[in-house]
């Protein structure tokens, strides 16, 4: 199981690179967080983007350790500002205190007091004017090389990295990004840099990857072939990560004319033996539920990994929430049993879509994997995974019986299926309810069985301990799912560092939910709080229907898209409850 | 798996499953039935190298009715349900059937673009001009001063879907039409629509009884197409705008690039994998 959610981050520092859409923060950004990976550390880099496709505000966040990081901290150690054009419009975004430093040019004019009034100070130092003096330098590159020197990363991973990241540019702007980094760090006068930053280490092989690189990941490493694509920020970079690499494992991607149609496309393709995919977000997952509740009646697997942003309808496109939950669990029509899961860190979400594929697989259903933004658009340095094994795959009725029951209720309500191209398995799949052989019936006894046949699998299923993240013993209880998670995990250090006695519950199967073993991992702790990130407590609610919470039990649901920082927690646990 | 001497032998009736249609007696439908098991018989496809796939409403329901894989999905989207599996399995042969009401209106969108892709797809649309499944009302084929609907007592007021014509200027490359009232021309153009490399479309005139009585008069009224097939999109054009709507023949047969799924010299995952170093 994954343990990098052991990590106290006493010494982790966070950096922003804000500047208007175009000014290259976001490329900063990239070539800083691979540097950390060359030095050694880990690190997580998350963007904050307008609406706008140019011209708009950008801003990289960049918070690296010596351990894995899986949250943003509570504040930044340092802002450097491309310019100030747009950097109000994020200003929540970005806590700054009085031991922040801001780096900026006084040539881009006085930083705006929003930020000063922080206390943070203030370095200036003539970025345009270094720029000017190389060469098709860029004053992002500049900039990255003071970053480099505050933070005492060093000069050669720095300039490796934007030698690998720029290389597609060309030798030009690579030699003019190395030397610009390298005067931008040497700007720095000596002294300046953190005494808290974590001191680079020997490096070790380490993976640089995006939440929506890794779903893509594990949904290849799930065996999918087949992917229809319909593009919705923030979900597209899976599809686009995925298409040329289909190619290369011999399988296909089709591009869709809309999500009604990627999901029928999917169920066509499965239907024939490929498992198959798609990716979208809310509007997207609300179009598909009808043609989800067809493959949940036809027992035909079929796998959604829905990336949520902010909500309802286009909602804040570009920035994160869990407020899909409601619609991935409730929004099928009928009864419609189906699997929900949620990957709890970027590097969970190779393994958590492989799986969400397997069981999909292996109980001829649904899967519906609930990312969001927030990982899905961030990029994490991380240990190399260790990968699981899974043994789940379709059951294939390689003989059938004559006739052919393609819908029969067997011990554990899985019926082996045949493919198109099966000489003695020919049926029809249906979404009217049918009898064992596929036939259409509207008799009361064929729509029972089939119903308990379709809730049965899933019900009577091993989950083994995959289900959840579970971590701790004590008398407060904190309870979380997906994403929320690796804040959870480290606001529950904290507690610990100062005496308290936390468990940690992170949920990742959300359906069919483990009830009792949820009542039992809750076991008798004193305070029970449910956190996550929405504004109607779409989870708190969902456990209370299922009887899962002690009465006392609380909720912190707040909504994007500001994200949930540790401190907050933290302060609502020693605030106490009733307890 | 069935040999080919095998399949030579089988004749239409083997394409048929045990399944009895729900069909009203006299529905069009039945003719159509009839017109793709000669088709599939004639050409001598493995029952089991055959699927068809439908959305929902009378005619959809025909997958059941054929003995070969079948795929009764949602009401409209048969034809993204078809496109997915012929993109994943293109060694299928497959069809898609369904009528006006899940082709033209609430699978209008597909159907467009399904033609612009111009996947190895067969099309056969069976156009009875009225939802009969919900019992009797105006469909995007539907006259405008039609009135017999509680729906819309009035009549729609709104002009016809013309199907050819927007199959054709949606990139279709095979655009036919065929009357249930002759299975026999039926199946032909079945058999040509199949072996088209592309995007076949085959509207079929096929009269429901029950809802729509006059349409028995549909034999008096078809006739042969005035004008020999053509790959040129202008006559073609020109021949399905001046068309009466009740001409019966293949207006357009062009070579089109056929969509197919695009491959890439192979690399194992765990070499994909090796991206993610740094």
């Amino acid at each position: 199981m994954n343990h990098s959610y052991f990590t106290p981050h006493e010494n982790a520092v966070s950096i922003t690179i804000t500047g208007s859409g175009g000014s290259g923060a976001v490329t900063a950004g990239l070539v800083l967080l691979e540097s950390v990976a060359r030095a050694g550390l880990y690190g997580l880099m998350g963007r904050s983007v307008g609406p706008q496709i140019r011209g708009g505000e950008s801003a990289a966040m960049v918070r690296f350790s010596s351990q894995p990081v899986d949250c943003p901290g509570d504040r930044f150690d340092l802002l450097v500002a491309l310019d100030w054009r747009n950097v109000l419009r994020f200003v929540d975004e970005i806590p700054l205190d009085e031991r922040s430093l801001i780096i900026a040019d006084p040539a881009a004019g006085d930083a705006p007091e929003a930020l000063t009034q922080s206390g943070a100070q203030l370095l200036t130092l003539p970025i345009k004017e270094i720029a000017s003096g190389v060469k098709g330098g860029r004053i992002n590159m500049v900039a990255l090389g003071a970053v480099g020197a505050v933070c005492a990363l060093p000069p050669d991973a720095m300039t490796e990295s934007a030698a690998h990241t720029l290389a597609p540019k060309g030798d030009a702007v690579v030699a003019a990004a190395t030397e610009c980094i390298l005067k931008g760090y040497d700007s720095v006068a000596e002294g300046r840099s953190f005494a808290a930053a974590p001191r680079p280490e020997r490096a070790r092989a380490r993976w640089n990857i995006s939440g929506n690189e890794a779903s893509g990941l594990g949904a290849l490493r799930g065996g999918v072939r087949f992917v229809a694509a319909y593009p919705i920020t923030p979900a597209t970079e899976i599809l686009e990560w995925l298409a040329p690499r289909l190619e290369q494992l011999d399988g296909t991607l089709l591009q869709a004319e809309d999500e009604l149609a990627s999901v029928n496309m999917i169920i066509g393709a499965s239907f024939g033996g490929v498992p198959a995919l798609t990716t979208t977000s809310g509007p997207g997952l609300s179009l598909m539920m009808e043609g989800l509740g067809l493959a949940v009646a036809s027992e035909i697997p079929a796998v959604v990994v829905n990336v949520m942003r902010g909500g309802p309808s286009t909602g804040i496109p570009t920035k994160s929430e869990q407020a899909d939950l409601n619609i991935a669990i409730y929004g099928f029509h009928g009864d419609a049993p189906h699997l929900v899961l949620a990957p709890l860190s970027i590097t969970d979400c190779i393994a958590t879509t492989q799986w969400g594929v397997g069981l999909a697989e292996r109980l001829q259903t649904v899967a519906i994997v609930l990312t969001d933004q927030s990982l899905g658009q961030a990029r994490a340095v991380i240990d190399p995974p260790e990968m699981p094994l899974f043994t789940l795959s379709r059951q294939l009725a390689d003989q059938p019986t004559d006739p052919y029951l393609r819908y029969r209720v067997t011990a554990e309500a899985v019926s082996p299926v045949t493919a198109p191209g099966t000489a003695d398995g020919i049926y029809t799949g249906d979404g009217l309810e049918h009898n064992e052989r596929g036939a259409p019936s509207s008799i009361a006894a064929d729509h029972l069985a089939q119903l308990e046949k379709r809730q049965r699998k899933l019900e009577g299923f091993d989950y083994g301990k995959r289900w959840a993240e579970i971590e701790g013993e004590g008398d407060i209880c904190l309870l979380t799912w997906g994403s929320s998670a690796g804040v959870v995990f480290e606001a529950a250090n904290r507690l610990r560092a100062q005496g308290q006695t936390v468990r940690v519950l992170a949920v990742r199967l959300l359906a069919p939910l483990r009830t009792q073993i949820l009542r039992e991992a809750i076991g008798t702790a004193q305070r029970v709080l449910v956190v996550e990130q929405n504004h109607q407590a779409q989870f708190f609610h969902y456990l209370n229907a299922q009887q899962a919470l002690p009465p006392s039990a609380e909720s912190y649901a707040r909504p994007g898209p500001l994200p949930i920082r540790p401190g907050e927690i933290v302060d609502l646990v020693q605030q106490g409850g009733d307890v | 798996m069935s040999t080919a001497q095998d399949r030579k032998n089988l004749k239409p009736k083997d394409y048929k499953s045990e399944i009895k249609p729900i069909w009203c007696p006299g529905c069009g439908h039945f003719s159509v039935l009839s017109a793709i098991t000669k088709a599939l018989a004639h050409l001598g496809l493995a029952k089991e190298q055959v699927a068809l796939i439908s959305g929902i409403g009378c005619s959809s329901r025909i997958p059941a009715y054929v003995d070969t894989y079948g795929f009764h999905g949602v009401h409209g989207r048969a034809l993204a349900v078809a496109s997915g599996l012929k993109a994943a399995r293109p060694d299928l042969t497959v069809l898609t059937a369904g009528g006006d009401g899940d082709g033209f209106s609430i699978g209008g969108n597909h159907f467009l673009h399904a033609c612009r892709r111009n996947m190895d797809l067969t099309y056969i649309a069976m156009d009875n001009e009225v939802y009969g499944m919900t019992k009797g009302q105006a469909s995007p084929t539907t006259a405008p001063d039609w009135s017999h609907s509680k729906l819309t007592p009035h009549g729609t007021g709104i002009r016809r879907f013309q199907p050819a014509a927007i199959a054709l200027a949606s990139g279709a490359s095979f655009i036919a039409r065929g009357f249930s009232g002759d299975p026999s021309g039926l199946a032909r153009l079945v058999v040509e629509a199949i072996q088209h490399p592309g995007f076949s479309f085959v509207h079929v005139l096929s009269p429901c009884p029950t809802f729509r009585p006059e349409q028995r008069a549909w034999k008096q009224q078809v006739h042969p197409c005035d004008l020999e097939t053509t790959d040129n999109p202008i006559d073609a054009a020109h021949a399905i705008q001046s068309d009466d709507g009740r001409s019966l023949g293949i207006f357009y047969i062009e070579s089109l690039p056929v969509w197919r799924s695009e491959k890439a010299a192979q690399r194992s995952l765990s070499r994909i994998e090796q991206e993610f170093l740094v």
